[in-house]
C-alpha cells in the first residue's frame, strides 16, 4: 500500500540505499488496484511524477479558470513533496476532450506516474461545472471514479482544493488536508512596537485577509472544530483575556467567567469545551471551560506555571506544559482531574504541546542550549524526533490529516521577524508559506465543509 | 458597552506611551519637581531588571522598589499598573506566565510596603513588548523587566 510507505520511508531508507516497493493505490475498487512502483533512493524519495494539464474548456467556460485549476493541484500536490508536476510544457499532447480514450503513450514517454484529466463548464445558472478523473498510467486504469463538482465560479478555489485532497487520499491514503484554511496573527512595525491582527488564509497562503478586529495586541488564535469560530487571546481591557470570534459576522464576545489574566484557549474535539490557562495571583492554571453554561472548571492546583493546554481528540485527556518538575516539561492529565503524568524525559525545555487530530502523536517546541526546535513523540514521550532547528522555531500546528506542521520562525535581531513555514512528520519538506506580512503563530483549521 | 470599552483602553494606551517616554541621562534635574512622574521614571526608577527565567527579586531591584514605595506613599491618589516582561528566549504561553509572576512578585513587595491593594493592577507582556531588539544578553537583560507605570489603572 502506498500509504505503507510514505509513512514508513524514513524507517527503510535508514537501512537501504535502494529500494523498490510494490504499492497499490487505495482506491475504491480493491481487488483490481493499479500497481506502482516508488523509489527509493539514498535517502532521496522519488517524488509521483505527476501530470495535470489545463482543465478542458467545455461551454462557456472561462479559460483562465481553466489553466488556474490545474495550477492550484499541482502546486498543492508539489507542496507535500511526494509528488512532482511534469511543465506542461513538456506534454506531447493535450487532452482535447473529457471523454475520449486517454492516449496513454502519450504520458509514459514524459514519464508520468499519474495523469489528472479535468473538464470545467458554465451551466446557464452560472454555476461551474468541474469534473474530474484520475489515471494510473503504466497501468492504464483509473484510481477510483470520476468526481463532479457544481459551484459559484467564486469557488473554484476550493474545488481545486477538493479535488487534490481526492487525489493525495488516492494515491497516499492518508487524510486530507488542502482544502483548509489557516487562522495567524499578521504583524508589522517594528520589533519593539509591533502591530499585532488576527487574519486568515487558504493553507496554501491564497486569500489573505486580516479579520475585523481594534488593532490591540492579540495573541494565538484557533479555531473551533466546525471552522467557523476562533478563539483567541486579546489585550481590549489592557490585560491579556480570552474571546471568541464568530467568522461569519467576525463579532467578538468575551467569556464572562474568566478573571483576571486568562490566555492559551484550545477548543475539545466536539467543540463544547475549551481549556486554557488563567493567572491568579501570579499563579498560572489549566481551567477547563463549558460553553454552553459557563462554568469553569479547575484542573491543576501547583504553584508552578502550568499553561499551553491542548485536548486529546478523544476529548479524554489534556498535554500541557508545566515547570513543576524546575524546567518546562510536558505533562498529561485526565480531563476529569487527578495526577498529572510527566512524558517528556529529555535534555532541555519541552513547550507548546499540540495532540495530533490522529491522537498518535504530540508535538511541541524544545529548547535546547539556545536553539528551538519543533519536534514529535509519541503519547507516552517515547520516539522523540526533532524536525527543525533554528534561533526561534515555536507553535506547532497541525494539518487536518496528522501528517503535516505548520509553525512560526522568528530571525535574530533589530530586523528579526516571524514568517509561518510547514514540514512534513517525518522531517521532508521545510517551506516557507508566502505572507503579505511577518506572521506568526499558525493554527490549521479542520478540512472545510 | 464594547466601544467604551475601547475607548477607555486607547486612553490607557496613551497614558502608557506617554509613561514609556524614555528620558534617561538627558534629563535636567532641576527642572523636574520631585512630584512629577518623570521623576518616578527617571530618578526613582521606574523598572526592575530579572534573572533568565527567574521572578525573585534582586538586591538592585529591592532597592529600587524601596525607593518606589517612598514615592508613590506620598502620592496616594495615584494608581499605578505593574507590567510584567520576558526576553524573547522562551515560548510566548510561557512567557506570559511568566511575566505575570514578575509583575506580582513587585505587587507583593510594593504590598508589604504599605501600598495600597486597590491602587495596583497588573499585567503580563510576555515577550510581546521588548524595550530592546537585539537578540543577544544585553538586550534581553534589558526586557527581563518590571515596570511600574503611575497613573495607569486597568478597569476590567
Amino acid at each position: 500500500m502506498v500509504n505503507h510507505i510514505v509513512l514508513n520511508f524514513l524507517k527503510i531508507i535508514s537501512f537501504t540505499s535502494i529500494l523498490f516497493i510494490n504499492s497499490s493505490f487505495v482506491a475504491a475498487q480493491k481487488n483490481d488496484a493499479p500497481q506502482l512502483d516508488m523509489t527509493v533512493n539514498r535517502g532521496v524519495i522519488k517524488p509521483i511524477s505527476l501530470a495535470v494539464p489545463s482543465f478542458i474548456e467545455e461551454s462557456g467556460a472561462n479559460s483562465i479558470i481553466s489553466r488556474e485549476l490545474a495550477k492550484v493541484i499541482s502546486n498543492n500536490l508539489d507542496s507535500t513533496g511526494l509528488f512532482k508536476s511534469i511543465p506542461q510544457s513538456a506534454y506531447v499532447s493535450m487532452p482535447l476532450s473529457f471523454n475520449t480514450p486517454v492516449q496513454f503513450s502519450d504520458w509514459s514517454i514524459i514519464n508520468a506516474d499519474v495523469l489528472v484529466m479535468g473538464s470545467v463548464g458554465l451551466k446557464p445558472d452560472g454555476r461551474l461545472e468541474v469534473k474530474f478523473r484520475l489515471w494510473d498510467v503504466s497501468q492504464q486504469k483509473e484510481i477510483g471514479k470520476g468526481k463532479q463538482y457544481f459551484t459559484n465560479s467564486e469557488s473554484w478555489r476550493r474545488i481545486s482544493h477538493k479535488i487534490s485532497d481526492t487525489i493525495y487520499t488516492r494515491v497516499t491514503g492518508e487524510g486530507a488536508y488542502f482544502d483548509s484554511r489557516v487562522v495567524f496573527v499578521s504583524e508589522t512595525g517594528p520589533k519593539d512596537n509591533r502591530t499585532k491582527r488576527l487574519a486568515i488564509m487558504d493553507q496554501d497562503g491564497a486569500n489573505f485577509r486580516l479579520l475585523k478586529h481594534p488593532p490591540s495586541l492579540v495573541i494565538a488564535p484557533r479555531f473551533s472544530p466546525t471552522t467557523n469560530k476562533i478563539i483567541f487571546t486579546g489585550y481590549e481591557t489592557g490585560k491579556p483575556k480570552v474571546y471568541l470570534m464568530d467568522l461569519s459576522s467576525e463579532d467578538i464576545t468575551s467569556l464572562p467567567e474568566l478573571k483576571g489574566m486568562s490566555f492559551a484557549p484550545r477548543f475539545s474535539a466536539d467543540g463544547s469545551q475549551i481549556v486554557l490557562s488563567m493567572t491568579e495571583n501570579g499563579n498560572t492554571d489549566i481551567f477547563i471551560n463549558t460553553l454552553s453554561t459557563g462554568v469553569k472548571r479547575r484542573l491543576t492546583t501547583n504553584n508552578a506555571i502550568d499553561t499551553a493546554p491542548s485536548f486529546s481528540p478523544d476529548g479524554k485527556s489534556i498535554v500541557f506544559e508545566s515547570d513543576r518538575g524546575g524546567g518546562q516539561q510536558l505533562y498529561i492529565i485526565s480531563t476529569q482531574g487527578g495526577d498529572a503524568k510527566r512524558i517528556s524525559f529529555g535534555e532541555g525545555r519541552y513547550a507548546t504541546p499540540v495532540w495530533s487530530p490522529r491522537g498518535d502523536l504530540i508535538a511541541f517546541t524544545k529548547i535546547k542550549e539556545g536553539k528551538f526546535h519543533i519536534g514529535v513523540m509519541r503519547v507516552d514521550g517515547t520516539k522523540e524526533r526533532l524536525l527543525t532547528t533554528s534561533f526561534l522555531d515555536e507553535g506547532p500546528a497541525w494539518a487536518p490529516n496528522g501528517r503535516v506542521l505548520m509553525f512560526f520562525r522568528e530571525t535574530p535581531g533589530k530586523a528579526g521577524a516571524p514568517s509561518i513555514y510547514s514540514i512534513d512528520i517525518s522531517g521532508r519538506n521545510l517551506r516557507k508559506i508566502k505572507t503579505s506580512s511577518f506572521a506568526s503563530d499558525p493554527n490549521w483549521s479542520p478540512i472545510l465543509n | 458597552m464594547k466601544n467604551i470599552g475601547l475607548a477607555i483602553f486607547i486612553i490607557l494606551l496613551l497614558v502608557g506611551c506617554e509613561n514609556n517616554k524614555s528620558f534617561k541621562n538627558s534629563i535636567d534635574k532641576a527642572q523636574i519637581s520631585e512630584s512629577d512622574i518623570e521623576y518616578f521614571q527617571n530618578l526613582v526608577g521606574d523598572t526592575v531588571l530579572f534573572t533568565v527565567d527567574q521572578s525573585g527579586l534582586r538586591p538592585d531591584a529591592i532597592s529600587i522598589l524601596n525607593a518606589q514605595a517612598n514615592w508613590l506613599k506620598e502620592k496616594k491618589f495615584l494608581p499605578i499598573t505593574i507590567e510584567g516582561h520576558a526576553d524573547e528566549q522562551g515560548t510566548r504561553e510561557y512567557n506570559l506566565a511568566l511575566g505575570a509572576r514578575r509583575a506580582t512578585a513587585v505587587r507583593e513587595f510594593l504590598l508589604a510596603k504599605g501600598i495600597e491593594q486597590d491602587r495596583i493592577s497588573i499585567v503580563t507582556y510576555g515577550k510581546e513588548r521588548p524595550l530592546r531588539v537585539c537578540s543577544n544578553e544585553e538586550c534581553w537583560s534589558k526586557n527581563r523587566r518590571a515596570v511600574t507605570v503611575v497613573g495607569k489603572k486597568i478597569v476590567e
